[in-house]
């Protein structure tokens, strides 16, 4: 393998025009797989999940999964697509172990959904239109493991087991037209699209779109052409680009790549490319020249798919917000900024803050935990925010805590402490810690007295106007009362009994 | 004993259900004919001696404890060995599939087994359902009762043998492109292609899925009949199985009549290559038909002459995506698998050794015809003939309520004669093939025998999809003629075994 000297990200933007397109694979969150009724569940033993007809035997015949195309057709739409009133399946004809009978059933001229597009927002906010050229049905392949090699392919393996239970999990492929214009946001964009059909497919619940499960799978296509030059130059495939930073990376890895080979006066192959997660590189797979030939011919075992007007529109009228749209909703009903959304989109909190702001509490604080305390939090376990022991009740429960005057802050983060470390809900917390803020205002009133007198000095200064120096006594105060007061009141006191206006 | 074999389904099941006789009786009786005879046949790939007999004891148990018993209870069947069988072997003919016991049951074995028919075993054929003698199978060819050095008619030669040497009274064909239709014909039988859709193909391996259709193979049309009513109907298996009433063809085989019916002499089906006694017989049964009351017109379907063009470019090309399959790597043979040898190294040796000649031709043909440069030129344009074809069936059923024309070209010809002349061997479908590429249903029975060779000769009667019930109609009127005026059922005049 020779390694390129890549060109600088700045200079090949500066000659190159890139060009991608992007193959994004969903495998649907149907109950059973797409032309029989075997389960789909993730993680049962190998093969367990299989019949004659995901086994591809002699004499078994396929039939189509309702909910499938149902899913499909939500997917098409939702993408702006025209829906075809009438399509076939196709065999794709190619020969690989785990593909049980060498042929793939997919869609080829007829797909369910064409001509559409989705409006994807970069992080500040700019909106940029990518056209979506298909969306088709078809079935995913089984699963190779070979062993005994170094590199875990095939080549060098001594042998390879194969586990049929994904083969025949419905598949749905989002093709886009060439997206142009991108210039050096290409990569941005990239990532963006990839990030919003994610949202859109679970918007839409027709899957959970995991990329490390592999429930989403991206292609990256990428060519670049001389600025000013109108012909698109020879694209490489990078397949399996399975997070969205490594959509991003892999784009922009490609862009240095071409342009290296491009100003050396190369060429570029017409390959796949492999993409490697440690350094964000690619490297040569199998070179995929014009001889390549799935001989696609109509699928005899199935009969054509023919929607019902009357059910698309139906199936239309109960598309679910779209994530864009809402986003922008929640964005001016939170009254904050593009960037504040964003950070809000990148740490996944957006559906646990609409809950706890659901469940009760305002909708700055709700951001304030979930973006503060609990992100970081989050960030240390390694985990989701969504997958705390915390749920967006209990820490709107919190909130309204905080706001009825029974908790400060520091009180708070304990509670949320308490909860996290498993001791029970907020209340629970709060009463075995003894968290409960001091409101007696008597005993309140004696520590404070307590603290002037400790305290003369400063308490003369206070009086002479000097207000800021309060807070030295507030803290006294706290510290004499295990921060159980409410810091503001302690202040209000203060200054009540030193005659100075707050 | 000798006498059960001779029997009809009908009479078979009439004779069980009235304890005449039991259920095993007749089994047996079946089984010792099989022992007797099939050596010289060799109708049989499999004989399933335990299973069968199993079966038989289930219904006479059935039969003592006072339950009712279906129209076929107890009847025996041969069944070609294309559909799948649970726990029995299932080659389609082929080497590759040696030793493959399948783990599921065909909807028509499914169907079959909830009929109390009992299954004797499984029946030779052309290798994939590829041929029309049956020559092409890898296990070597089956006789023909008529005259052992002949062919039996492919691809399910097995099958109308077993009809005809008396080894069984019932019997399932497939037919793609005349399999059920041209064996019967040579065999001096009854043999029937149901409507596209008619009859389930889950479990039927395929070998070209827009054309396979499996249907009823007899030795009358009444038992066509009953044994067609116990495989067809909607299967939620096979997408492309008909959602509807299956027509009522027993009603219709046991009231055969033909009184004023309009019936259509396919014109095209006539001329050089038809031997001379074939169409005379032919003309025969028109005059037959005329005389029991049918008007009789001619009707032309030019699109015809391009069927087996179009036929030869659509089989081979699904055949080719169909047999992909066959890799040694889940079922079946596995050749070179020494551990020195790569995966494909081993696929390509297995499938060198695995399929027969014509099998590796048609797969071969398929690859190129769909390759993509050629797919409009072949497939596309097979395609649009099809279309044509379908037209032209179209309009001749607004005419006529059924065509008719001899089945086959020529009577049994010798083993080996056609082997080496893929040419010579498929025009035995040339009267066959328009049914299949259409959907629509056809029969086959016998006319007499050719005066120059005293072999059977076929006719066929075609309807329109779904209309299946009127080939029952015409059939049985024809074969009641007939016997009448043979004096006897035509297979009574075959050599003794």
């Amino acid at each position: 393998m020779t390694v390129t000297e890549l060109v600088s990200y700045e200079d090949a933007l500066a000659t190159y025009d890139p060009v991608m397109g992007l193959e994004v694979h969903v495998e649907l969150g149907t109950k059973t797989k797409m032309f029989c009724g075997c389960a789909t569940t993730l993680g049962a033993d190998a093969n367990s999940q299989t019949c004659p007809t995901c086994l591809g035997l002699p004499g078994s015949l396929p039939v189509v999964n309702a909910i499938g195309i149902e899913s499909a057709i939500k997917i098409g739409l939702a993408l702006n697509c025209s829906i075809a009133e009438w399509c076939r399946f196709a065999r794709k004809n190619y020969f690989y172990p785990d593909m049980p009978k060498n042929f793939q059933t997919s869609q080829y001229d007829e797909p369910i959904a064409f001509d559409g597009y989705l409006d994807v927002q970069l992080e500040d906010g700019e909106v940029f239109r990518v056209q979506i050229e298909r969306a088709h049905m078809e079935e995913d392949t089984g699963k190779s493991t070979h062993v005994g090699g170094a590199t875990g392919r095939i080549h060098g393996a001594s042998h390879s087991l194969l586990d049929y239970n994904r083969a025949g999990i419905p598949l749905i492929e989002i093709v886009t037209k060439p997206i142009e214009g991108a210039g050096e946001r290409a990569p941005e964009v990239a990532k963006a699209y990839v990030a919003e059909l994610r949202e859109l497919i679970k918007a839409l619940n027709v899957s959970e779109a995991r990329m490390e499960m592999g429930q989403m799978r991206c292609d990256v296509n990428l060519s670049l052409r001389p600025k000013g030059v109108e012909k698109f130059g020879t694209r490489s495939e990078t397949k399996n680009v399975n997070s969205l930073r490594s959509v991003e990376r892999a784009a922009r890895f490609e862009i240095q790549r071409h342009a290296a080979v491009l100003s050396a006066g190369g060429t570029i192959i017409q390959e796949t490319r492999h993409f490697h997660e440690e350094d964000g590189s690619t490297t040569a797979g199998r070179i995929k020249d014009n001889a390549e030939d799935y001989r696609y011919f109509p699928e005899p075992d199935l009969v054509p798919v023919a929607p019902a007007r009357e059910w698309v529109e139906e199936l239309r009228a109960a598309l679910p917000e779209l994530p864009r749209v809402r986003r922008n909703r929640l964005r001016e009903e939170w009254g904050i900024s593009a960037h504040d959304m964003q950070s809000i989109l990148n740490a996944g909190a957006v559906d646990l803050i609409t809950a706890t702001v659901d469940a009760g509490a305002d909708s700055a604080s709700a951001r304030k935990w979930w973006m503060g305390e609990l992100a970081r939090r989050a960030n240390e376990d390694g985990v989701e925010p969504a997958a705390l022991p915390i749920t967006p009740e209990q820490v709107a429960r919190i909130t309204v805590l905080v706001a009825e005057g029974s908790l400060n802050d520091k009180l708070a983060r304990q509670t949320i402490e308490g909860v996290l470390a498993g001791e029970g809900d907020p209340d629970t917390v709060v009463d075995k810690r003894g968290l409960k803020v001091v409101s007696d205002e008597g005993a309140l009133g004696t520590a404070v007295d307590e603290a002037i007198e400790a305290n003369a000095a400063i308490a003369d200064k206070i009086r002479g106007g000097k207000v800021a120096a309060a807070g030295a006594l507030v803290g006294a105060v706290m510290k004499a009362t295990r921060g159980q007061a409410d810091a503001a009141r302690v202040r209000e006191l203060i200054l009540e009994k030193l005659g100075v206006e707050g | 004993m000798a006498d059960l074999i001779k029997l009809t389904a009908a009479e078979i099941a009439a004779k069980i259900a009235s304890g005449e006789v039991t259920a095993v009786e007749v089994t047996e009786a079946h089984l010792a004919r099989i022992e007797a005879v099939d050596e010289k046949v060799h109708a049989f790939l499999h004989v399933d001696r335990e299973g069968a007999l199993a079966q038989a004891r289930a219904v006479d148990e059935k039969k003592a404890r006072g339950e009712k018993l279906g129209p076929l209870a107890g009847v025996p069947l041969a069944l070609k060995d294309i559909f799948t069988t649970e726990g029995m072997p299932t080659t389609v003919g082929s080497k590759i599939l040696e030793g493959w016991i399948p783990p599921y049951d065909a909807t028509l074995t499914k169907r079959l087994k909830a009929a109390d028919v009992v299954i004797l075993g499984k029946t030779n054929m052309d290798e994939f359902a590829m041929g029309s003698s049956t020559e092409n199978s890898a296990y070597g060819p089956t006789g023909n009762p008529w005259d052992l050095t002949r062919i039996p008619g492919g691809s399910g030669g097995g099958s109308s043998a077993a009809l005809a040497a008396y080894e069984a009274p019932l019997a399932i064909g497939t037919d793609t492109g005349g399999s059920i239709r041209q064996p019967a014909a040579v065999t001096g039988t009854v043999g029937v292609k149901p409507t596209y859709g008619a009859v389930s193909r889950y479990g039927m391996v395929a070998f070209s899925s827009s054309l396979d259709q499996g249907g009823p193979c007899a030795r009358t049309v009444l038992d066509a009949a009953l044994l067609h009513e116990a495989i067809a109907g909607h299967d939620e298996l096979d997408s492309t199985s008909i959602d509807a009433p299956v027509p009522a063809v027993v009603e219709a085989a046991r009231n055969g009549d033909v009184r004023g019916m309009r019936i259509g002499v396919v014109k095209e089906f006539a001329g050089e290559g038809y031997q001379a006694g074939v169409m005379q017989r032919f003309n025969e049964s028109v005059e037959v038909l005329r005389e029991l009351g049918a008007e009789i017109v001619e009707i032309s379907c030019p699109s015809f002459d391009k069927a087996l063009a179009a036929y030869y470019l659509i089989a081979p090309s699904e055949c080719s995506s169909n047999l992909a399959r066959f890799d040694a790597m889940r079922y079946g043979l596995r050749v070179g698998d020494d551990g020195t040898k790569s995966a494909e190294d081993v696929t390509a040796l297995t499938r060198e050794a695995g399929f027969g000649d014509e099998v590796k031709r048609r797969i071969i043909l398929g690859t190129y015809a769909l390759s993509s440069g050629y797919y409009d030129a072949y497939y596309g344009s097979a395609q649009k003939v099809r279309t044509l074809i379908t037209r032209d069936f179209e309009k001749a059923f607004e005419q006529v309520e059924v065509l008719i024309s001899p089945t086959t070209p020529t009577t049994a010809f010798p083993i080996g004669e056609r082997a080496d002349d893929p040419m010579a061997m498929y025009l035995a479908d040339l009267c066959t093939i328009p049914t299949n590429l259409a959907g629509n249903a056809a029969m086959s029975l016998p006319c007499g025998l050719a005066p120059e060779d005293g072999l059977p000769v076929g006719l066929q009667i075609i309807a329109p999809a779904m209309a299946d019930d009127r080939l029952y109609k015409v059939g049985a009127a024809v074969e009641a003629a007939f016997t009448a005026r043979w004096g006897h059922p035509l297979l009574e005049e075959a050599p003794a075994l």
